[in-house]
């Protein structure tokens, strides 16, 4: 289903050349005083030199949009992907009514409610009830629609004993329930979602997605930002991929998300010549993952794996700290592998030049899904750290990793770990 | 039907650049539940929060009271036309200290709320104006208090204190204009959280709260009456003591009509900047 259709007359949402314009300076904000004194400044400067006109403040523009057009229609559910800093919150908040946009149009028709983080204005020190009402008012639920639907939010949060207890006292999973539970009760036609599905434990989520399908079965549109490849899939049927502010592809879901992960692994490639440029002592140029000596991104669990690197160095003497880490779908740190912390003295053993190091492992631990290498590292004194951020993204699938013939898939955690097995007679175990 | 929300169904809305919503005074009202809502919140936070509570905004004008009196009256023997000096000072006291803490949250309610500000959409202008809620609660206690002070002191309530809603209006809309100035500066720049208790306090010295506007010279009268705590002051003195207090009728115009200037520009200035809000708080 092409979503890049010319307005077509059941779109719900049409946008239009939409752009984004923020002036980057160096504060988060401005202090009267600089504007006082820079003003003094500019002065000075027109009475001594009358014919300049800078006026002193170093401004940069950023385009976090840009010529971004798109349409969607009445029931769809679209995800928008990306990497951070591609403009997806911008656009979310422009949707949302929050900003402004510097250019180009949208135009929506119907109910909106954007949900761009759980538990917008709760408040501590008030109660969880009171907390509900307060909640649902922002999302923009009337009291009435509120009070009619309240036993059915306490019911999802699982939240009755405590309902008169101040949410400062709530655990953060208790919190995190309550805040969904308002939001996912509200109705409206077009729903804005972003990244906040992915909080709380798994069966909590799953309930989320069940009821997000619920809502959208009775023709309510959804958009929806995730990291999470799986949410946007099993979710949405098509997306758009941002990148850099512009749209890269739209259409359907799996086609724009198969686009997004190569294009990450295009990153591999590029490596090469961004750091290349930047006259560092030590510089990290390539990355792969290899089994059986072939270069690979679906690995199956328990196989025997390496990881491989290019590095060039021109200072042998830096001090180098590196670090694999392997991140999970969520964005979570599942380990980092260092030869820091294996082999302090790692360094004496690299060349002046460049050269490989590799990093294998007899069996890699983790269980079925989607994972992501992201590499950081320093080096000399300077404090500089770079963040090469999901450099690589792989699939671990399914193996007989226990030889077993019983095979765990990622219902049974992210990682396995062989234990050793023994059965005693008396019933106290021994070593 | 859904009044809280800011769309209702089949209706279009447009999203440009530079695009001031005609139906910005709608929104206003449709949102009016949560205007409800923030200033409950409010409410409710501020008597949980502080252990004495209610009594805080008993004793805040009640301590001043004394201090005025002894200072004003009893060392330094300024005059009160004929009315108890506790109760001439406490008669001014309830509408500075409204005054005074009305200004104060609503200009810094924005920054406080700036979570909501950078998440959620609505009119702005429901922040600073429901801030002012829990002040007039406040102000209500203290006025309770006023009545017990007059029964005290044997002083008769005069017909004029009927007129007393409308000198609170007066108030009200002085400190919400201004307020609503100072949240939008405060947001541009961080730094206006200095100038506010500052306005504040020199306020306090310069408008007639610890003693009567008639000590004023007369020539003196029209400039004074600029600032328009000078007119609400009078007008509740004159409300609530009746007798030998006289309004400045001159002054109250001038405060009345600069106090309609102030709010025209603070919604002005206020609508103007609130579209950048989210994106430079």
């Amino acid at each position: 289903m092409p979503i890049l259709s010319d307005k077509a007359m059941n779109s719900v949402i049409s946008v239009e050349n939409l752009g984004k314009k923020y002036l980057v300076s160096h504060q988060s904000y401005t202090a009267l005083r600089d504007v006082i004194s820079d003003g003094f400044r500019a002065i000075g400067r027109r009475l001594s030199s009358p014919r300049s006109n800078a006026s002193g403040i170093q401004v940069e523009e950023f385009w976090a949009l840009k010529d971004v057009t798109f349409d969607i229609k009445q029931g769809e559910r679209i995800g928008v992907i990306g990497r951070n800093g591609a403009g997806k919150s911008t656009l979310l908040k422009i949707l949302s009514r929050i900003t402004e946009p510097t250019e180009g149009r949208v135009r929506i028709r119907g109910r909106v409610a954007s949900l761009l983080e759980v538990g917008t204005g709760f408040h501590p020190e008030l109660t969880g009830r009171e907390n509900i009402f307060l909640n649902g008012a922002i999302l923009g639920m009337s009291r009435m629609e509120i009070k009619k639907k309240f036993d059915e939010i306490v019911d999802f949060a699982e939240i009755e004993k405590f309902l008169d207890t101040p949410v400062k006292r709530y655990s953060s999973g208790m919190y995190v329930r309550l805040a969904f539970a308002v939001a996912a009760h509200l109705e409206p036609e077009i729903l804005i979602v972003d990244e906040v599905l992915a909080v709380g434990d798994s069966l909590f989520q799953k309930k989320c997605v069940d009821k997000i399908n619920d809502v959208t079965s009775n023709g309510n549109t959804v958009i929806l930002v995730s990291h999470h490849m799986g949410l946007i899939t099993s979710i949405c049927q098509s997306a758009i991929l941002l990148d850099k502010g512009a749209v890269v592809i739209s259409g359907d879901v799996d086609l724009v998300v198969q686009t997004y992960l190569n294009s990450t692994r295009e990153r591999e490639i590029f490596l090469n010549d961004v750091s290349a440029s930047s006259g560092r002592p030590f510089i990290i140029t390539g990355f792969d993952i290899q089994v059986d000596g072939r270069s690979t991104r679906n690995i199956v669990a328990g196989s025997r794996v390496t990881f491989s690197l290019q590095y060039s160095m021109c200072d042998v003497s830096s001090y180098i700290r590196f670090g694999l880490h392997v991140l999970d779908d969520y964005g979570r740190t599942i380990c980092i592998l260092s030869p820091n912390q294996q082999d302090p003295d790692f360094v004496h053993r690299l060349t002046r030049g460049g050269g490989g190091i590799s990093c294998s492992m007899d069996q890699l631990a983790l269980l079925p899904g989607r994972y992501h290498i992201s590499i950081h590292y320093s080096a000399g004194g300077d404090g500089l750290s770079i963040a090469l951020d999901r450099i690589c993204t792989f699939d671990v699938v399914e193996g007989d990793v226990y030889g077993t013939g019983v095979i765990p898939s990622e219902i049974h955690g992210v990682i396995f770990m062989k234990g050793d097995w023994r059965f005693f007679k008396d019933g106290s175990a021994r070593r | 039907m859904n009044p809280g929300t800011g769309n209702h169904a089949g209706e279009e809305i447009i999203i440009e650049a530079g695009r001031t919503e005609g139906r910005y005074w709608h929104d206003v009202w449709r949102y009016r539940e949560l205007f409800y809502f923030l200033a409950w919140r409010d409410i409710l936070v501020r008597y949980k929060q502080t252990a004495i509570g209610i009594a805080w905004s008993i004793l805040r004008p009640l301590t001043t009271m004394v201090v005025f009196t002894l200072v004003f009256g009893t060392f330094a023997g300024l005059p009160s036309q004929g009315a108890p000096y506790p109760v001439m000072v406490y008669a001014a006291m309830l509408p500075w200290q409204f005054f005074a803490t009305a200004l104060t949250d609503s200009s810094n309610s924005l920054v406080s709320n700036s979570n909501l500000l950078s998440k959620v959409y609505f009119p702005r202008l429901i922040v600073p104006s429901s801030s002012i809620i829990v002040c007039v609660v406040d102000f209500l206690i203290s006025l309770a208090l006023l009545f017990l002070l007059m029964c005290w002191y044997g002083v008769l309530p005069h017909w004029r204190i009927l007129t007393l809603p409308l000198f609170f209006l007066l108030a009200l809309f002085f400190a919400f204009g201004s307020g609503l100035l100072l949240a939008a500066l405060n947001v541009k720049y961080h730094d206006f959280r200095y100038v506010v208790p500052f306005i504040v306090q020199f306020g306090l010295y310069v408008s007639p709260v610890g003693f009567s506007s008639s000590v004023v010279p007369e020539q003196w009268r029209l400039i004074y009456s600029l600032n328009p705590m000078v007119g609400v002051i009078d007008g509740f003195r004159w409300a609530i003591l009746g007798g030998g207090q006289k309004l400045h009728w001159q002054g109250l115009m001038l405060a009345t009509a600069g106090t309609a200037l102030l709010l025209v520009i603070g919604i002005r200035y206020f609508r103007k900047t609130e579209q950048a809000f989210a994106d430079i708080i």
